[in-house]
């Protein structure tokens, strides 16, 4: 894979701008880069341009808070950028300093469209603002919060009073001469509305039954997920995890304990790798059937509901019998998994692989010929694959708009480049082919369980042999002194993990789910972001929508499969 | 630095929507789904036990011995907590819902023993921490996951509950260190794994630990 370690790049890049303004910094995970504000667009419009960088693809933007550094070290926040590129399959990281005092940054969103929401956030949580940027307002929070909650000086138990006439005003982006309301009508639905998926509210200007102009507030389900994390240790954090994509516990479980994982430098023994790669799938398979099974039935169609619904039954009883939760598995743990798979492990598995498929044959003989659903769905909501990719889409929306994006070809993790699959791509970037690519990957999901099932159970531990960061088992707990002490210190003190940054992402179910921790040494993360995958899709929500009828709208949600869970953490 | 072409991903620029095929535009699969429809009728109807739908609560899900439920303080041989109020649980629990307040207890081996042990069942996540912390095995979880209150002050649920004795019937256990189908060799393996006095003696006398590097 190529890098951009090597530094002819970087002094190519840096010749174009005034001396000091792109520096490198060493000893991270990933190539990074100090950049100075005032540059900060056109190095950015030269890293998406340029031929041997092409970083199209915005994955994140990230706050940290550091309240002690002095503003000659260039002041109290960093803002981090986490580029990626599509063609190249490479990875970049900005770092831009900025001064508390002056706390303003130029708005990438020229460059990277994505960045519009990534960027309100950043101004939610820390209070760096953007210049340039159509509608900087909060996102996560009420608009009557006060303060910036992902500052380190910021009180978690003061109480806001938040009423509902502080509440958020929608930014509508009328086209040219559009801007007389009084023809038009301007509707709301949700934030508590059956089609809504959870709780997101969509306002749209009508002409008609048409959207001509429409926005959406999320933040409903806001829980504090990344403020949270800094105050417990690293252990606790795994339960927290699950609520992100609550559909596919599991995978969040991996992402985060691949990053600690990362972060100490181990690796999860064979038992507990291959355990995952198993159970990820069957977690995939789970999130595509309540997507696809939920578009369907804000469709109308409800009898799919049911086909798709019963093999998400079954693999929850599968992963039951592993964790003692369906829903909230808390299986994963730092450096393996939280207990040894169930002795009847594999008769199931292979139980579950052989009703599986009979269940999605059937949703697809009912579905994907019917010329009512392909009526419903062919060109609603269609994206290309180079403007998704500048929206910052990743996963199976992505792969239905004919870009091949899948870290687990691209970045091939746990056991995923010892299996043959395959990663399919369709080309109308619409509902009906995100509709049908989640249909093939239940099939190629199946085929790689079905391989590894084939090569057997690895023998040997389920989690990492090191007293430091896994708990002793409780025999030893109750019969050796030593193993005591262990597991006291460990409980007491937490997993110590050195200091550090790091970014780390899984192919989760709906894209690119990674994880950007930072640590000082502690037990207890400094910082830990969250990329989730449907939070750059669902800023796209207004453009997809707009030009549709409300009912394109409504079918067009259902099949971004947007988790409030994981959008709004 | 550049990738080979045949590798690199293409992107297009323009999107290229499904197209019908003349069944699909004459409706002739609809025909092909109104089949699967009527296998699942006739099936359901002549197999009405075969239905996926369970009848709660008269009938419930079957669940496994390490389901996640109601918490259970267990007690010694007398009757009384096992618990000796060490705060490893309450340390442990992510979601900060255990209460403990310790006092003497009578015996001098045990020292001491909860006066006070109350978990907030609106606040707990059930993700099995407690249980993972706990050193001297004294609580487990059931599978029970009937947690219903009328009222707030009834979710904080305290010693005497957790110490109710019907919820020590077999069937009713979960989460717990031990599982009574658990592979007993796997069991044995896992436990030489994590020999620390090996692991130190073996240290000691110069050679690798022999699982050290798993």
């Amino acid at each position: 894979m190529p890098t951009l370690a090597e530094p002819s790049l970087l002094e190519d890049v840096a010749a174009k701008f005034p001396a000091g303004s792109v520096t490198a910094q060493e000893g991270s995970d990933q190539p990074t880069w100090v950049v100075k504000r005032e540059v900060l667009v056109d190095v950015a419009k030269e890293l998406r341009d340029r031929r041997d960088t092409r970083f199209d693809l915005l994955l994140d933007i990230a706050g940290v808070d550091y309240p002690e550094r002095e503003e000659s070290e260039g002041g109290r926040f960093d803002v981090v950028y986490h580029l990626y590129s599509v063609a190249r399959n490479d990875r970049l990281r900005l770092k831009v300093p900025v001064a508390e005092a002056d706390a303003l940054l130029p708005s990438v969103i020229p460059v990277w469209k994505g960045a519009n929401w990534f960027e309100r956030e950043v101004y939610d949580m820390f209070g760096v603002k953007f210049s340039g940027h159509p509608n900087l307002s909060r996102i996560l929070c009420h608009e009557a919060f006060q303060g910036h909650p992902l500052r380190k000086d910021y009180d978690p138990a003061r109480r806001w009073i938040l009423t509902e006439a502080d509440i958020y005003k929608p930014h509508f982006d009328l086209p040219d001469g559009e801007d007389d309301l009084f023809e038009r009508m301007a509707i709301n639905i949700g934030p508590s509305h059956p089609a809504m998926h959870g709780t997101f509210r969509l306002m749209a200007v009508l002409d008609g039954e048409a959207i001509i102009a429409s926005d959406v507030e999320i933040g409903y389900l806001h829980r504090c997920f990344e403020k949270m994390a800094e105050t417990h240790n690293w252990q606790q954090i795994i339960p927290y995890t699950d609520r992100l994509n609550y559909c596919s516990a599991f995978i969040n479980n991996v992402a985060y304990c691949k990053t600690v994982e990362k972060l100490l430098g181990i690796e999860a023994p064979p038992r507990a790798v291959w355990a995952r790669t198993i159970l990820t799938e069957f977690s995939r398979i789970m999130d595509h059937c309540v997507c696809n099974g939920a578009t369907l039935v804000d469709a109308g169609a409800l009898t799919n509901f049911w086909y798709l619904f019963q093999p998400r039954e079954e693999i929850y009883g599968l992963i039951e019998s592993c964790c003692g939760a369906r829903l909230t598995v808390s299986y994963g743990r730092i450096g393996g998994i939280a207990q040894d798979l169930p002795t009847d492990f594999v008769a199931r598995s292979r139980k579950l692989l052989e009703t599986i498929p009979k269940f999605i044959d059937d949703c697809e003989a009912l579905i994907n010929k019917n010329r009512i659903w392909i009526d419903r769905t062919v060109g609603v909501a269609a994206i290309s694959g180079e403007e998704a990719i500048n929206w910052g889409w990743t996963g199976p929306c992505l792969r239905a708009s004919g870009v091949g994006l899948d870290l687990r070809r691209a970045a091939p993790y746990d056991l995923y480049d010892t299996v043959d699959f395959e990663v399919p791509t369709l080309s109308g970037g619409d509902v009906y082919d995100r509709f049908r690519i989640r249909m093939m990957e239940i099939r190629e999901s199946l085929k790689i369980i079905r391989q590894l099932l084939d090569r057997g159970m690895p023998e040997g531990p389920y989690i990492v042999q090191d007293p430091h960061i896994a708990l002793p088992p409780k025999d030893a707990c109750y019969n050796q002194m030593e193993a005591m002490i262990y597991h006291f210190k460990l409980i007491m003190d937490g997993i110590q993990v050195p200091a550090g940054e790091v970014y780390q992402a899984v192919e989760g179910a709906n894209g690119e789910f990674g994880f950007y921790a930072i640590s000082d040494g502690s037990s207890k993360p400094y910082r830990l972001k969250c990329r989730p995958p449907c939070f750059p899709i669902f800023s796209t929500f207004s453009r997809l929508i707009n030009g549709g009828s409300v009912s394109d709208a409504i079918v067009s949600l259902g099949g971004l499969n947007i988790i409030a869970g994981e959008l709004e953490r | 630095m550049k990738m080979p072409v045949s590798e690199q991903l293409d992107i297009p620029n323009k999107v290229t929507p499904y197209k019908m095929g003349l069944a699909e535009k004459l409706y002739l699969p609809l025909i092909a789904g109104l089949f699967v429809t009527m296998r699942h009728f006739v099936k359901n109807l002549l197999n009405p036990k075969g239905m996926p739908t369970i009848n709660y609560p008269e009938e419930r899900r079957e669940y496994s011995h390490r389901y996640r439920g109601h918490h259970i303080l267990t007690t010694r041989p007398d009757g009384s907590v096992r618990c000796v109020a060490c705060f490893l649980c309450a340390a442990n629990c992510p979601a900060e819902c255990i209460t403990i307040e310790a006092g003497e207890h009578p015996d001098v081996n045990i020292e001491k023993y909860p006066v006070v042990y109350e978990i907030d069942m609106l606040r707990c996540v059930f993700c099995g921490f407690c249980v993972d912390a706990c050193p001297e095995e004294a609580i487990i979880m059931s599978n029970n996951y009937d947690m219903a209150y009328f009222h707030r002050d009834q979710s904080i649920v305290g010693k005497a509950d957790l110490m109710k004795p019907y919820t020590f019937d077999e069937k009713r256990l979960g989460y717990r260190p031990y599982y009574p189908e658990e592979d007993v060799k796997h069991n044995q393996m896992r436990r030489e794994a994590f020999d620390l006095v090996a692991m130190a003696k073996a240290k000691a006398a110069g050679e690798p630990a022999a699982h050290a590097s798993a």
